[in-house]
């Protein structure tokens, strides 16, 4: 098996969770990574604190796909509170793979995208 | 077959590498290309033995670095066809470009005029005429590209016809298309339309016999690190535009007096070399142009022509596979953009380079284009002298292994 596109990487690339879009949504943002054109955005919405539902939508690789639908997986039902304090770290356990420094933004676009719908906050997670 | 690669690939010291236990395939020369061992002994050398910076020593080594400099200067213009006095170092195309959108540009262009680019511009010849546009009130326009992937004169002769358009920047070459633009003909309209023209020769000057003097555009600029030198440009200029134009930079060498206010210029080209300049690098990149000249370029276009021609007929063996660009080589270059349906061109390369195979994924600097072909990005195969035939069958078979790993 490959070391990188592992059967669930693959899987949720070519079968993304929570992918589309959420009409009304309380929060959204959207942003692209400038390396490589890719675009990601996302619809948010809360109920008592909380995310209660979330869909991505958006192109990009393999790697950034599948990351924003297992990072869209753990953030239904956070505390939209606890969002802006997950790191690139965090995103990196999540996806279970080594990620080389050239596809570490890849990986981190849809953290970015997410933590940014609930901070206004555009910066790459360090 | 082949027409130079064979003998020549002992040139390229890194071909001799592996890349994750294969021998390497270089296929993203249209981003930069590999050196030859010419260009690398000559830096070496004169690092070694005659490194002094240029025009102001006295002594020998000012002396002997002022000649190899200039010396390269002589056989680059001439190489092209052009006047060496008429032909700056740059540090690349983007600020040989640059230079022109605020030495001309800010000079020259107004609200009420037109800047007159195409949809298949790189970034860099883009950004600079849309900060030009921005800072003087004249308006940016496209000329469009065709599903072929090229331009129309008719389109190009009926905006011309209007009379605003005060400057057409345009490419020679497509980075990402491949696409060769009627150069000449395209200066010509422009010419006698009472425009400026730029050429943006990146792609063109590293492949194909180019001729300044025929072309006669008013500007024309390029990149050593794609003609297989080091990572110094040139801007090619009509004489009279750059006499009558303001400094780009001021620094030293630029000038010819400083008083306490104001200052007077040096000549040309120095005038436009503000600064110490790249030396070793000016001299690499002429000895480059001394190895390109010594292959010949009716030969390397012949080989690019073929191997074009050969991953054309190749590449569509590979399931889902989708090429873009004019589909006839006499009107394209070294350059053969395509995706994969269900990989993403990221993927593509990612796994290509498990097989020693380097090519090029992304939106290539040309994001309009890209909206306009519907893809957020391509993977893009591009050659060079060292190239041959195998090194098409290599990527073949890596994308062949790439589809297995994605199931496909």
């Amino acid at each position: 098996m490959d070391a990188l596109y592992r059967d669930y990487i693959l899987d949720h690339y070519k079968n993304p969770r929570n992918f589309g879009e959420l009409e009304p949504h309380d929060l959204e943002f959207h942003d692209h990574n400038p390396l490589c054109g890719d675009e990601l955005g996302v619809h948010i919405v809360v109920e008592d604190g909380r995310v209660k539902d979330l869909r991505f939508h958006g192109h990009g690789c393999a790697i950034s796909q599948a990351a924003a639908s297992i990072t869209s997986e753990e953030l239904i039902g956070m505390p939209v509170s606890e969002v802006p304090g997950l790191d690139a770290d965090w995103v990196i356990d999540q996806l279970g793979i080594e990620i080389s420094p050239t596809r570490r933004k890849c990986a981190l676009l849809g953290l970015k995208v997410m933590r940014g719908a609930t901070t206004g906050d555009a910066s790459w997670p360090e | 077959m082949s027409v130079v690669a064979t003998d020549i690939r002992a040139d390229f010291p890194v071909l001799a590498r592996e890349v994750n236990g294969h021998p390497l395939v270089y296929l993203d020369s249209a981003a930069t290309a590999q050196k030859p061992r010419q260009v690398i002994e000559t830096m070496e050398r004169f690092y070694s033995e005659s490194y002094g910076t240029v025009h102001r020593g006295v002594y020998e080594l000012g002396r002997e670095a002022t000649e190899l400099f200039e010396g390269a200067r002589e056989r680059i213009a001439a190489f092209l066809g052009w006047p060496a006095d008429c032909s700056i170092f740059t540090r690349n195309a983007t600020e040989a470009i640059n230079l022109v959108a605020y030495a001309w540009g800010r000079e020259n262009a107004g609200a009420g005029d037109e800047v007159l680019i195409t949809e298949m511009e790189h970034h860099s010849n883009i950004v600079p005429w849309q900060l030009l546009c921005e800072d003087t009130g004249a308006r940016l326009r496209y000329l469009s590209v065709s599903e072929d992937g090229e331009l129309s004169l008719d389109e190009l002769s009926s905006v011309l016809a209007e009379g605003r358009v005060k400057l057409l920047a345009v490419t020679h070459v497509s980075n990402v298309l491949g696409t060769v633009n009627p150069v000449e003909e395209i200066a010509r309209l422009a010419r006698e339309a009472g425009a400026v023209t730029v050429i943006d020769g990146a792609q063109a000057v590293p492949q194909m016999p180019v001729d300044l003097g025929a072309i006669d555009a008013d500007f024309y600029a390029w990149t050593g690190h794609k003609a297989l030198g080091p990572a110094t440009g040139m801007l090619h200029g009509r004489r009279e535009l750059l006499k009558e134009m303001r400094p780009f930079l001021g620094g030293g060498h630029m000038i010819s007096r400083v008083e306490r206010e104001n200052s007077t210029w040096n000549e040309l080209p120095w005038k436009f070399e503000a600064g110490t300049n790249a030396i070793a690098e000016a001299i690499g990149l002429g000895a480059a142009i001394d190895y390109l000249a010594e292959i010949g370029m009716e030969r390397v276009r012949e080989h690019e022509r073929d191997l074009a021609a050969y991953a054309l007929e190749r590449l569509p063996a590979v399931d889902g596979i989708t090429l873009y660009g004019p589909p006839s080589v006499e009107r394209r270059g070294g350059v053969i953009p395509f995706t994969i349906e269900g990989m993403h061109p990221h993927d593509i390369a990612e796994l290509c380079d498990r097989q020693g195979v380097c090519v090029r994924a992304g939106h290539h600097c040309a994001q309009p284009l890209m909206r306009l072909l519907g893809v957020g990005a391509t993977a893009r195969a591009s050659f060079h002298v060292y190239n041959r035939r195998e090194d098409v069958d290599r990527l073949v078979d890596a994308l062949g292994m790439a589809r297995k790993v994605f199931d496909l």
